[in-house]
């Protein structure tokens, strides 16, 4: 039997829902209000009601073209994931369905390698990217976020693997599947709602990494998170052009986020509920 | 062909041998049935039969040649797992198909192979839904299809029946027999359910904890268990083993006497009981009987009209003929 919620209950259930999803969401909601300020009124105080005036939007668009770091953000993020994708496929198929005693340790060992603080290799990494001329390019750019959200991508389609029945992949194997025939046809599209998620997250987290992309970029190959960044500098700070540049690089990545909704809360909550 | 030979097969996993090395002949076409309790290697044996698993010694021959080694799929044989292991994301259709498209077979061909093993399967009218649209019964009977279409020298069966309700049971268990006087493809079925041994097989082959108790006809092994293991596990209901005076009266540590070759009498016999549960089958009646001065609970089978119930004092008489001996190693006196 189903619990009974009487409605005065359900009523404060929703308040409180929604008091909650207001905070989280308030930083953001803030952002947006104060990029539609001019910039007297944004530095003027707490204000919720702002004038509407896009000239900040404006004023973005003519200083800096927003449109270079918007595309390296798509390049940056796309290129990275699926580059993420090529390597980590094998690697978790791998895992999941030959494991050794170590894969384990493996794992732990990848997952481990993000509980550092990135500033820990900023030096080497820095003096790699110098040395071999990677610095600002997009292509030292996608490869170290690549490997920065390795760990993760691995991870998570290893937790889908595993949720393949092992059977499935015998019977492809009694059925005449090559190694090959196994991974193209039988497990892949087995795979695909949590390769998609996967690749959602990835994307996501590509797109909002802040600390490489700011480090190791000037001009060339910065993304939209160089480009908000850009926008405090020592001549001062712009609260009103800084909110409408977060805007300009937060709103597609909140548009995908919005239509994969879905995909996306599947992906996180993978394993956990069944 | 499907001739299948184990030459002294053994499977370790780790420290721990699940089957000491093993010798088993199965001719061309014959129905074999693997059957044990639960853990005691039979699945693991088909698995090394099918080359899922690497055996830890010894030799595998299909039809003379040395498979030890070779991988499953070029064994030229097809199995059908418990949980039918079809691929959720392809159609009927495309299940059935997979192993012909791995071979490279002609699309005429396929669709030809295609057409009657669903005819013969009864899944015309499904061919272009998915495994999720479809019944357990359905399902088992794709991944028999899935099976058939690669014309395999030799039939490999998982436990098939085991997630199916009791009355699809039956009904799948006569299709598979039916398949297989059509086919007359060597077999190889793995169960724990001794009924569906008893029904199908040509030859069973009673397991327990990797090594071989027995080997024969459903018939030789209800006539003649070679110990008691066999003889407890063949048969339904269980035969009664009896030790003790009354074994000792004829020169056994242990006899055993199946349900159906006890007499009951209300007036006279050799060991008096009470009945204690009556179970009233309409052909049968099982009486377990209980007070009888012997260590067991003796389960009797008459006949379906027979007017004796609960508390009712009966007289039992073995039918010395049929009755089984046992020597304190629980092996058959002859």
């Amino acid at each position: 039997m189903a619990r009974a919620v009487s409605s005065r209950a359900k009523v404060g259930y929703t308040v409180a829902a929604w008091i909650v999803a207001l905070l989280i969401f308030f930083p953001i909601l803030y952002t947006i209000i104060t990029s539609l300020k001019s910039e007297q009124e944004a530095i003027a105080g707490f204000d919720l009601i702002p004038s509407f005036t896009l000239e900040s939007f404006r004023a973005v668009q003519t200083q800096n073209d927003y449109w270079k770091p918007f595309t390296n953000s798509v390049i940056l993020s796309l290129g990275s994931t699926l580059l993420a994708l090529i390597v980590a496929i094998p690697a978790a198929w791998a895992m999941a369905f030959s494991p050794t005693k170590r894969t384990k340790d493996i794992l732990m060992w990848m997952l481990s390698t993000k509980m550092m603080p990135a500033v820990a290799v900023l030096v080497p990494i820095y003096l790699i990217f110098l040395r071999t001329g990677l610095m600002d390019t997009r292509i030292g750019l996608t490869v170290m976020l690549m490997l920065i959200n390795l760990p993760i991508v691995v991870w998570m389609l290893y937790t889908y693997f595993r949720e393949i029945p092992g059977e499935i992949l015998e019977a492809a194997r009694m059925d005449g599947a090559t190694l090959r025939d196994e991974i193209v046809h039988v497990l892949t599209p087995m795979a695909v709602p949590g390769i998609a998620s996967t690749l959602l997250l990835n994307v996501i987290l590509a797109w909002n990494e802040a600390f490489w992309t700011i480090q190791l970029t000037t001009t060339n190959a910065a993304p939209l998170s160089a480009f908000i960044a850009s926008f405090s500098s020592p001549q001062g700070l712009f609260w009103a052009k800084l909110s409408a540049a977060s805007v300009l690089a937060i709103a597609p990545i909140l548009i995908l986020g919005w239509f994969s909704q879905k995909q996306l809360v599947r992906g996180l909550t993978f394993g956990a509920v069944k | 062909m499907g001739r299948i030979t184990l030459e002294n097969v053994t499977k370790r996993f780790g420290d721990v041998e699940v089957i000491p090395p093993l010798n088993l002949d199965i001719n061309d076409g014959e129905f074999v049935v693997f059957v044990g309790p639960s853990g005691c290697g039979k699945s693991t044996l088909l698995r090394l039969i099918a080359g899922l698993e690497d055996t830890s010694g010894g030799r595998i021959l299909i039809d003379g040649q040395d498979a030890t080694s070779t991988p499953p799929a070029k064994r030229g044989l097809a199995m059908v797992f418990q949980s039918y292991a079809l691929y959720p994301h392809m159609s009927v259709r495309k299940n059935i198909a997979f192993p012909m498209r791995m071979a490279g077979v002609p699309q005429d061909e396929q669709d030809r192979r295609i057409e009657s093993a669903a005819k013969a399967l009864n899944l015309t009218n499904y061919l272009d839904r998915k495994p999720g649209q479809l019944s357990g019964g359905q399902r088992q009977r794709v991944a028999i299809g899935r099976a058939i279409v690669r014309e395999p020298s030799a039939f490999l069966f998982d436990e098939p029946l085991s997630n199916l309700d009791a009355a699809l049971r039956v009904g799948m268990r006569l299709e598979i027999s039916e398949l297989h006087n059509r086919l007359e493809t060597t077999m190889i079925y793995v169960t724990h359910d001794q009924v569906e041994a008893m029904t199908m097989a040509d030859k069973i082959v009673v397991l327990q904890a990797g090594r071989i108790e027995q080997v024969g006809s459903p018939m030789e092994l209800y006539r003649a268990p070679r110990n008691l293991f066999v003889a407890g596990f063949i048969g339904s209901p269980r035969m009664n083993l009896i030790d003790g005076p009354a074994a000792a009266e004829y020169d056994a540590t242990t006899i055993g006497v199946r349900p159906e070759h006890i007499a009951v009498s209300g007036t006279e016999g050799k060991w008096k009981g009470r009945i204690g549960v009556s179970e009233h089958l309409g052909s049968d009646t099982f009486f377990y009987v209980e007070d009888t001065g012997l260590a067991e609970t003796i389960t009797v089978r008459a006949g379906g009209d027979i007017d004796l119930h609960h508390g009712d004092t009966v007289w039992l008489s073995p039918d010395i003929a049929q009755m089984h001996r046992f020597d304190a190693n629980g092996d058959r006196i002859a």
